[in-house]
């Protein structure tokens, strides 16, 4: 754990300790990991609704003539497919492919662009951006990583919530994102049609300032949509299938790896290059190393955590990354890196858990679907 | 939280019942409440000598896997079978439903040294 006085924040701390929220250190940050039980949130969002602060995550304003130019260089997914209040998940890589972050970017104006990054690497994201910006002036780079609140309303009745919230609201479309409501300052508020539990819901991203976290929280309680922490938040990823970078991604592993080459646009002849391009080609050529797999136990046995052995035919051929008890399956779930001959769905492995070997299958994602 | 004070306890958080020379042991109300929701148990076997103090059996939670510690040494005679298909047990009946093994006590006299109810409802605070 890290020196308990170097720890952030985030602006709604008050409100999760009213709500009887458990705290716990996640990448420098005190968060809320559950609040009434991982299992009871987890169905909260698969049946109706759940919140979650997402004030760790860094916000990022990209401006400027130069912008777009610059972010196909920084980021792996064609920029230019985004037409004005459209999102799309991309990565940013370092030269050798490995992943830095993956990180959502939506498009708010003709040249503006608003990207949301994990809120464990925020510093190290901005310094390599930094140090990659033009010296011209033509991109600008604003750090809003300290001026917003951040709500994930994830769950099937999130847009009726929404609407009952905000009638006026303009409710964008998947993977869109809206101005929320007229804010008072240069910040405005924005809500985001993304999320990362596989079931519709919104990012809302409102200014820290006059509490306007806080009074969407308890606007959010008062509609009866129960507050959710990183416990469950992490078992819906993860039975979606979506990476948790520091997990699943590293600056070590190249999206093709980790299965995400399909964000990353190799084939676009409108892509041009950008940083770590050369290492993918390099690694589509000559085959991959390893393979992002997921696994599923055939067997009751333990929730599955990370760097857990698995085997083939009794050999060690890698180690579990994220791992969980899936809580709509009732099956441990896991991903690991795996030769790719061994990535093929229906592949029998086994999986070592304190020394006792327990049955279990390559699969598709998701791994869970309704 | 419930003591009950018919049993000793461990500073670890489990609990022993004696019967005769068999021992039942468990986690306790305020274990069950820090762990959360359990979803998976893995006792001891049976036939299995255990050690006061070392770990004898494993609950996870979806969020971590604890060890749990035997409060006494002997041997492992009986396992709670009901715990593998509903772990829940150890969340809503600790001291009752939710027992996880029973044993023969080595050495009966290292029950001197486990802790009153009292003096562990001091040690969680209440």
């Amino acid at each position: 754990m890290s020196d308990p006085a170097t720890l952030k924040h985030t602006p709604l701390e008050a409100c999760h300790l009213a709500s009887g929220a458990r705290m716990v250190e996640f990448g420098g940050w005190l968060m809320p990991v559950q609040y009434t039980g991982i299992m009871d949130e987890h169905r909260a969002v698969r049946s109706s609704s759940g919140m979650f602060d997402i004030s760790h995550m860094g916000e990022v304003l990209v401006e400027g003539a130069g912008a777009l130019e610059w972010l196909e260089q920084l980021l792996t997914n064609r920029v230019g497919k985004l037409a004005v209040t459209r999102g799309q998940y991309t990565m940013m890589l370092n030269e050798k492919g490995g992943v830095i972050d993956d990180l959502i970017i939506y498009r708010t104006g003709e040249a503006a662009y608003f990207l949301v990054i994990n809120g464990a690497c925020r510093d190290l994201d901005l310094e390599w951006m930094r140090s990659r910006l033009p010296s011209d002036g033509s991109v600008i780079l604003k750090d809003l990583g300290d001026d917003y609140a951040a709500i994930a309303l994830q769950g099937p009745d999130s847009e009726k919530i929404l609407r009952s919230l905000y009638p006026s609201c303009e409710v964008p479309k998947r993977n869109g994102i809206a101005p929320l409501v007229a804010s008072d300052g240069s910040i405005p508020s924005l809500v985001a049609r993304t999320g990362y539990t596989g079931e519709d819901g919104f990012e809302l991203f409102v200014p820290v300032a006059q509490g306007n976290g806080e009074a969407l929280w308890q606007n959010l309680l008062a509609a009866e949509v129960k507050p959710c922490g990183l416990g469950a938040r992490d078992t819906l990823r993860l039975e979606m299938g979506y990476p948790l970078n520091g997990s699943d991604l590293s600056p070590d592993r190249t999206p093709l790896e980790a299965g995400l080459g399909k964000f990353a646009s190799l084939d676009d002849a409108a892509k041009g290059d950008f940083s770590g391009r050369k290492a993918l080609e390099t690694q589509r050529s000559k085959g991959l190393p390893s393979l992002l797999t997921p696994l599923k136990l055939t067997v009751t046995g333990p929730p599955l955590r990370s760097h857990y052995p698995v085997l083939s035919e009794g050999h060690s051929v890698g180690e579990t990354c994220s791992g969980a008890l899936s809580p709509s399956l009732g099956k441990g779930i896991a991903m690991a890196y795996l030769p790719p001959s061994l990535a093929t769905p229906g592949t029998g492995l086994e999986i070592e858990v304190r020394g006792r070997r327990y049955a279990a299958t390559v699969v598709a994602l998701p791994f869970y679907s309704k | 939280m419930n003591v009950p004070t018919d049993l000793r306890y461990a500073k670890t958080h489990e609990w022993i019942r004696s019967e005769g020379d068999t021992i039942t042991v468990g986690i306790t109300d305020h274990a069950q409440a820090e762990l959360t929701d359990i979803v998976y148990a893995e006792p001891p076997k049976v036939g299995a000598e255990v050690k006061a103090g070392a770990t004898a059996a494993v609950v996870e939670s979806v969020k971590a896997a604890s060890d749990i510690y035997s409060p006494l040494s002997g041997s492992v005679t009986e396992v709670n079978a009901e715990l593998a298909s509903n772990p829940a047990l150890l969340n809503t009946d600790p001291f009752g439903q939710g027992w996880i093994y029973r044993m023969k006590a080595s050495d009966v006299a290292e029950i001197d040294s486990l802790l009153t109810p009292e003096a562990y409802s001091a040690q969680i605070g209440q």
